[in-house]
């Protein structure tokens, strides 16, 4: 009976103010009515648990989205009253890395269904643990990749032709105008090695192509003939032979215990004096102290980071102070559209969870 | 039996403003130097030997006074492709060769267009900066970019090196309009997928990054003033790798400050360097580069090479690769 209740108090809200006759709800007091009033406006929504709006959080830019289908409560209100709210909570909504899904956490969200991480990388995250709590945990691929591949055309273009030092020189009154000081090295026809030839390395060899650079591809698993042949890309078993041949090395691949490290004093000492390493993937990825050593002693020529570890570097790091390094605080994806577009993925795969659908990024542990 | 040398001048080697060791080596295979430097200092020892002028980020330039005192002058041969720096009737009524190094510059050109439309788009400078400050304690939202892959790319001046940066931006998923004296071949159009604009206008209205890439003429000097900046979309990107005279930059800093654009990326301004009070070096939204679109090692060889070949030919009397004649 009290759902009837409800569906005639919603009736009352929006359409045309009705008789007395669906009034009676007389068992009811007035105040609770207004209550139930409002519950039934929003009671659909689930209960989502973010970082916050702003700061380290979401852009405010995106709120409607997630405002649309969630009750959202941001962490530092949670924890005012985590009892009262932890209970209501199904998802988790995650974004850089926070809120952090620790024990500490998660023991105050018994309806937690669900942790929905925004970014296609979930190597902060304890899968096995998740998941063994009930809790399915999604990403987004998928609309991340332009934005990535094009930082990392950004990133190999602005150091092979020194654009920030260029800058620099043009506005600095401490830095001497001496244009032949920037001497680049060539984009057009050099080799482009990407280790990771997924979604996003695909694309970047896309992007090389365009440039008429000679592709080589290191990966687990060769690509088929004709994802080769659309970007006119070769396949290169033995990394060792592609970090010989290459100019500018990338790295697009997911962070797991085989890459961690992959990039260390060997591979580097195997890399042309004259090439350029971009990291678009982790910072774990490569070993931070060889690649110190590496561009100090000219071993390289330089570097360009969109990712460190950790991010971001303390601030007398060896990294920060060398002249051939170019570093990004992890801005692969911040655009507005790609940033729209993760978090309506986000929602889409909380809510596909929460309404027991079939979901459409679920990572599950190996 | 091997033929002397013809005796050519060049601004200086070495230094921070000469030619690099390796650029000058393949000057001497071909040709005896003498420095500017050398010759104010005995006029009438080297001015009658020099046979060619080799002319290097306008260096040294093609003034009346020291054209006139180089009797025997066959040719001045220009590194760079670019020639609005040379009065051309002038130099020819002497019975002076011009020639340039069209080509070879192209796709170092194109490659450093497509770096600033990438680095402005994204914030590269900016991140870059705070990446590295001493003071950064957290990340500031507003490094939020605007979109490249599938956005709209207007080329104003469609010609080699306009299609090249056509040819780049097609990886990038970008829609290409572009606008030109006279419209490119079907098959051209086709094989970048752009679509003409006889209005520029037109493209200005349509762009989300509008790339300068034609040569300064009488007809191209403020070709961008305050009408067409006002033209283009407040989230747009202006890009200049032509020259500075090109746009008006008054208007373009006025279009800056108030936000009727988004931002700008010049590796050309006018004059070059600017004066450090300049108020473009003031603005957070511009991206500027000292004339760097030929500076690589690879790219300024070649065009080494092809001044030398244009100066060999001249000096023997044969038609010139790339002589810049009159329109």
């Amino acid at each position: 009976m009290q759902s009837l209740c409800y569906i005639r108090c919603v009736r009352r809200l929006w359409g045309p103010v009705q008789s007395s006759r669906l009034l009676k709800v007389t068992h009811m007091h007035r105040s609770s009515r207004q209550l139930q009033h409002k519950k039934v406006m929003e009671d659909n929504k689930p209960w989502a648990l973010i970082s916050e709006v702003g700061e380290l959080g979401y852009i405010e830019e995106v709120m409607d989205i997630l405002k649309q289908h969630f009750h959202i409560i941001c962490h530092k209100d949670f924890l005012q009253n985590s009892l009262l709210h932890g209970p209501k909570i199904q998802a988790i909504l995650m974004w850089e890395n926070l809120p952090a899904a620790e024990p500490s956490l998660l023991r105050l969200l018994p309806s937690l269904k669900v942790l929905a991480n925004g970014g296609v990388g979930i190597d902060h995250l304890d899968l096995p643990y998740i998941t063994s709590l009930g809790v399915k945990v999604t990403n987004t691929p998928g609309v991340v990749s332009d934005a990535t591949a094009d930082i990392a055309m950004g990133l190999l273009l602005a150091s092979a032709r020194r654009i920030v030092e260029g800058h620099q020189m043009v506005a600095d009154p401490n830095i001497a105008y001496i244009a032949q000081n920037l001497m680049g090295v060539e984009v057009t026809g050099s080799t482009l090695g990407i280790i990771g030839m997924g979604h996003i390395g695909c694309k970047i060899a896309q992007r090389g192509k365009g440039f008429d650079m000679k592709i080589l591809y290191h990966n687990r698993s060769r690509r088929s003939v004709e994802d080769e042949q659309a970007v006119g890309a070769s396949y290169r078993e033995n990394m060792d032979d592609l970090l010989k041949e290459s100019d500018f090395v990338m790295l697009a691949v997911n962070l797991t215990p085989e890459t961690t490290g992959l990039i260390s004093h060997r591979e580097l000492s195997l890399m042309k004096p004259t090439a350029t390493l971009v990291n678009i993937s982790r910072g774990l990825v490569v070993d931070q102290d060889a690649l110190v050593k590496a561009l100090r002693s000219g071993t390289i020529r330089a570097a360009a980071l969109d990712v460190t570890h950790p991010e971001p570097l303390p601030r007398d790091h060896p990294l920060l102070g060398l002249p051939n390094v170019l570093i990004t605080p992890h801005v692969g994806t911040n655009t507005y559209a790609t940033t729209r577009k993760m978090v309506q993925k986000m929602a889409d795969n909380a809510l596909a969870v929460l309404n027991g659908q079939s979901i459409p990024n679920e990572v599950k542990p190996k | 039996m091997e033929e002397e040398k013809a005796w050519a001048l060049v601004s200086e080697l070495g230094g921070d403003h000469g030619y690099l060791e390796e650029m000058a080596d393949i000057l001497k295979q071909h040709f005896q130097l003498v420095c500017y430097r050398e010759l104010l200092q005995n006029p009438a020892l080297h001015g009658p030997k020099i046979q060619v002028l080799f002319m290097w980020k306008y260096f040294p330039a093609a003034e009346p006074w020291l054209l006139r005192s180089l009797p025997s002058l066959k040719v001045v041969a220009s590194g760079g492709v670019g020639t609005d720096h040379l009065d051309v009737p002038f130099i020819n009524s002497l019975g002076v060769k011009v020639a340039n190094t069209p080509g070879v510059v192209s796709d170092a050109s194109a490659d450093l267009a497509m770096g600033l439309l990438l680095a402005s788009a994204r914030k590269i400078l900016d991140a870059h900066r705070i990446a590295v400050d001493p003071k950064t304690v957290h990340i500031p939202q507003s490094l939020m970019g605007v979109e490249v892959t599938g956005s709209t790319l207007g080329i104003v001046g469609m010609g080699e090196i306009g299609y090249k940066i056509a040819q780049r931006s097609k990886g990038f998923e970008m829609k290409i309009l572009y606008h030109n004296r006279t419209r490119r071949s079907v098959g051209d159009e086709q094989a970048v997928g752009a679509g003409y604009c006889r209005s520029l206008d037109d493209l200005l209205r349509r762009s989300d990054f509008v790339v300068i890439v034609v040569k300064l003429t009488s007809d191209t000097t403020g070709l961008i003033g305050h009408r067409e900046l006002s033209l283009m979309k407040p989230t747009a990107t202006l890009v200049n790798i032509s020259r500075g005279q090109v746009v008006d930059q008054d208007a373009l800093v006025e279009a800056l400050q108030s936000g009727r654009i988004r931002a700008a990326a010049l590796d050309v301004t006018h004059p070059e360097p600017l004066p450090r009070d300049h108020p473009l070096l003031g603005l957070p939204n511009v991206l500027i580069t000292p004339h760097i679109g030929i500076s690589t090692y690879d790219t300024a060889r070649a065009i080494v090479e092809k001044m030398v070949e244009n100066a060999l030919a001249a000096v023997k009397g044969l038609p010139l690769p790339n002589e810049v004649k009159l329109q």
